[in-house]
Parts: structure tokens; sequence; C-alpha cells
């Protein structure tokens, strides 16, 4: 029986993830649609509506159908394949892009602990030691569908854009991995969960100790390193969807559609990444297991359900306000050139990223201990 | 290029306030328009099936034919808005009219308005005023390239557009239009 109640919990962790990181992908869509519109003062795709049986009501919901409707186009497009394209690769491509963008969230953890019956659940998929690595691992392994795409397609056009996708991904995830060094020697530990934990503390004694305020640096760093793997403005040049090729210009349908889903679902890793690393993850400011504590007087206890609702929340808030950000880089910069992006990468990110790792050698070394 | 501009951060943080700023400005005139301040709008565009913009009254539009009091048209058939027109999309049979006092009538005036090319110069050339570009109707696509011809009852039965530039006359649909 607790055997099965193990497995149920284990299965609802996975579920949860799964929901929230499809859910938001899809729904990133109608984000990117309706935010660009309204920056560029416009109002957006909202046609798209169901009209309610037997009246003549039809629902538009601020055109939050299109997802729905972009669906149901790519599931009935016909599904191309070229002639002398490498069948097997050609069709398996798309999927490891979507696979790895989607297991690439599970040691992102959404939450503490909850405490129901005597069991201590974490909230997280998979409690991992290593659960950096193991994000960046599955975020490096994603580039394989796309150099795959390029490879299999038998178009010079396309293995030009996973040439290029592969030259910016390695470019992009020496700055992401030297940068978050900095955060995992201050916070000493290779697990997101004890990083998000050790978020909580505070320094002289009122400023919540969150990366950003730590590791400034490493957060500029890695955000622009996280955006260029995410493939997306300002650094598209894998793709160039409004002008230059990229490698998926043999797809068509759904495996189209999965290749710009890939993209979504890496925002939502990186924003969540960003979130637990520099945002302090699930931690709200002064919250703590028993209920709030404000350094200057006063304290409220708060049940656990609701200490870890609020948890959950914040972490979910602090995920959509970095999609915001994202979002808003992307529909504000234009593309950089293929050697802008290796010279920001090599040249720029790069050496940064070093003298971040020893800068923050140098203060915990004259700290003496971590702070 | 400054090293400033070079460093890059500080103009994308300014390019980035000035795209937030859009944002949140329009974002707050969405909000109060929806909460019934109707003056608000976070958004220039024109939502063109329910709304539409105002013509210019000046603005060339679908033609039509201009009556006289008993009706038949003013036109008589003189040709020359056929001879002027440059993309020969006008075609004129002409008949006797059956009061004497006037010349000639068309027993058909046909334009073809996949060819037409809106430039108004059979409106000028016209001795009679009988052709007017004025009935503000814009909208007449057809799938068909049959269905583009519009005859000469059509034109008859049009009217001028209102003062602020609706059309007062439905857009008429030509029997050989398929869809």
């Amino acid at each position: 029986m607790t055997a099965l109640a193990d497995f149920g919990i284990a299965f609802g962790r996975v579920v949860f993830i799964m929901m929230f990181i499809l859910n938001l992908g899809g729904l990133l869509t109608w984000v990117e649609r309706k935010q660009s519109a309204i920056m560029q003062d416009r109002i957006g795709a909202n046609r798209a509506a169901i009209r309610i049986p037997f009246t003549q009501i039809r629902l538009r919901l601020l055109g939050l159908f299109h997802p729905l409707a972009d669906a149901i186009k790519m599931l009935t497009k016909e599904d191309f394949l070229p002639a002398r394209a490498d069948r097997f690769l050609f069709q398996l491509a798309p999927f490891v892009s979507v696979f790895f963008g989607l297991v690439a969230f599970a040691s992102i953890p959404f939450g503490d602990t909850l405490r129901v019956g005597g069991r201590v659940i974490p909230l997280q998929a998979v409690t991992l030691n290593v659960g950096v690595l193991y994000v960046f691992a599955m975020l490096s392994l994603g580039v394989y569908g796309v150099m795959m795409a390029g490879w299999s397609s038998a178009n010079n056009y396309a293995l030009l854009g996973g040439q290029r996708a592969a030259a910016l991904m390695i470019s992009a995830e020496i700055a992401i991995g030297a940068s978050i060094m900095g955060v995992v020697m201050w916070y000493g530990s290779l697990s997101l969960q004890d990083i998000v934990r050790a978020q909580g503390d505070l320094l002289f004694g009122w400023i919540p100790k969150w990366g950003i305020v730590t590791q400034p640096l490493a957060f500029i760093l890695f955000l622009t390193a996280g955006i260029a793997a995410t493939k997306r403005i300002p650094f598209d040049m894998p793709e160039g969807e409004s002008e230059i090729i990229g490698y998926f210009v043999e797809y068509s349908g759904m495996k189209f559609g999965m290749f710009a889903m890939a993209d979504f679902l890496e925002t939502v890793v990186i924003a969540g990444l960003t979130t637990s690393l520099f945002l302090g993850g699930w931690q709200v400011p002064y919250l703590y297991e028993t209920g709030l504590r404000v350094p200057w007087g006063g304290t409220l206890g708060l049940p656990h359900l609701l200490v870890v609702l609020l948890q959950v929340g914040a972490f979910s808030l602090k995920v959509v306000v970095m999609i915001f950000v994202m979002m808003l880089i992307r529909w504000t910069l234009p593309r950089f050139r293929y050697d802008q992006a290796m010279r920001l990468g090599w040249l720029g990110l790069f050496p940064l990223s070093i003298l971040n790792i020893v800068l923050t050698g140098a203060v915990l070394l004259a700290w003496g201990t971590r702070p | 290029m400054k090293a400033a501009q070079r460093f890059y951060l500080r103009e994308v943080v300014s390019g980035l306030m000035l795209t937030g700023h859009h944002f949140f400005a329009n974002m707050g005139k969405h909000l109060a328009h929806a909460l019934g301040w109707r003056d608000a709008r976070g958004a220039v565009t024109i939502q063109y099936p329910e709304e539409r913009r105002p013509l210019s009254p000046r603005l060339r539009s679908l033609h039509r034919l201009v009556r006289r009091e008993d009706g038949s048209p003013r036109c008589v058939a003189c040709m020359m808005c056929e001879t002027v027109c440059p993309a020969r999309c006008i075609y004129i049979v002409a008949d006797e009219h059956p009061n004497p006092d006037i010349e000639k009538m068309p027993a058909r005036f046909d334009i073809d308005l996949g060819k037409c090319v809106f430039c108004g110069f059979c409106v000028e050339a016209c001795p009679e005023d009988a052709i007017r570009m004025d009935t503000g109707i814009l909208e007449f696509s057809s799938y068909s390239r049959l269905g583009m011809i519009y005859t000469k009852e059509m034109l008859l039965a049009l009217e001028p557009a209102g003062p602020d530039g609706v059309p007062r006359s439905p857009v008429p649909i030509p029997a050989d239009r398929t869809v």
C-alpha cells in the first residue's frame, strides 16, 4: 500500500511539472502575440472564436483560442517528407528537441517540502544532488535535435542553419556553465533545492540573499547566455524566421510546430532556472516554514499548507515575470549577426564569467567562510 | 562607436525601458477601457469589418450611373469614357432614346471592375456628368472574373454615399458571381 502511495506521489509530482511546463509553453504562443501587440500599440490576434452551440454567442476570450487553432492547423497540415532526407533522423529530430526541453525542468524545485500524513514530499519532480548539471546536460542535448534536423533534411540551407545552431549553442552553453559557477561557489551546492534554500537567508539582517543580490554579474551573463540557448531573438540566427533560412526549412505541420514549441519550452526552462538560481526560487521574502517573520519586528504564524501554496505561487509568479522579461527582450532587440553573437559569446560573456568566478573566489577567501 | 555603445548593456536597458513603457502604458489604457472608460484606447488598431475609418468624400469608389428624373440613364453613349479608359474596362452599346430630344442612350453599359484601375478618367471625361465614383462602396471582390462585371442596371441602382462617406446602397452582387 505504501509502495502504491509512493508511486502515486512520484507520479503526481511528475504530472504537475509536465502540466506546468506544457501549459505554460502552449500559453506562450498567446503571450507572445498579445505582449508584442501591446508593446507595439496593436491589439493582437483576437479572431479565433468558439460559438456556443445553439446560440449566436461567439467566445473570443482575448484570443486565447488561437493556440488551439494553431494546434489544429498544425495537426491537419500535410506532413511533408523530402525525397532525399534521412527518413529516420528527419522524423526523430523534432521529438528529440521537445523531449529534452520537457525533461530539463524535472530537477527545478517548485516548492520546499510538503508534509502530509507523516510523509515528507519534496516539491520537485526529481530530487537530484547535481540538479544544476542535469538541467545543463538536458539543455545541451536539446541542440542535437536541431543539428539532426539540419543534417537529415538533405538541404544545404538547413545544414547551415543547424551548423549555426551548434556554434551558437556551444558558445552559449560555455558562458552559462561558467556564469553559474559563481552561484555554485557562493551557495556551496550543485543541488537546486539546496541553492534555493540557501537563498532564504538574510544579508545584513534584512536583504533576502537571492542570487541576483549576491551574484549580479552572473545574473546578467546567465540571462544573456540563457536567451541565446533558447535560440530566440536576439539570438535567433539558427532559424531566422523572418528572412534567413534556418534548420527547419524542410519541416511542415506538427513537426515544425514542435520545433517552435521546443523554443517555448526552453524559454520556460531558462526562466525557471533563472528563478531558482537568482530570484530565490520558491522563496517568499521573510516567509519561513512556520510563518512570516519580518526582520524589523512582527511575526505571523501561518498553517503549513498555506505556506506551501504561497511558495508554489511565488515560484510560478517569478517564472511568469522572467518569461515576461525574456519576451520584452525578444520584441525589443534586433538580431545579432553570426559573428557578433560569436564575439559576444567568446569575447564577452565567457571572459566575464571567468572574471566572476575569480571575484567570487576572492570574496569568499577574504570573508574566510561562506557568508 | 562610443565605448558606452560598444558595452551594449546600457543601450539594451534604454531600449527595454522604451518598449516596457509602451507595454505598461497601453496595458493601463486597455484596462481602463475594459473597466468602462470608453475614451481610453491602448491601440491604434481599427478592427476593420466592425469598425471602419471614415472615407474622404473625394475617394474614388465604385462607379454609379446618374439617373434622369424619369429614371433613364443620363448617359448619352458618347463613348468618351470608353475611349479615355486606360484599362479598357468599359463596354458600351448605344441605342435610341425614346425621347426624341435626347439623341442616344446606352443599351448596355458594362464595367469590368477586375480590369478597372480606379483612375477616375471616365468621370472627368464625361460631358454629361453621367458617371460618378462617389458610392463609397469598396468591397466588391469575387472569386470569379465574371463576378466582377457590373452591368448598367446595377450601376444605375446605386446611390451616392452619405456626407460621412458611408455607402447608402447595398453592395450589388452580379448574377454571374459564383460565390
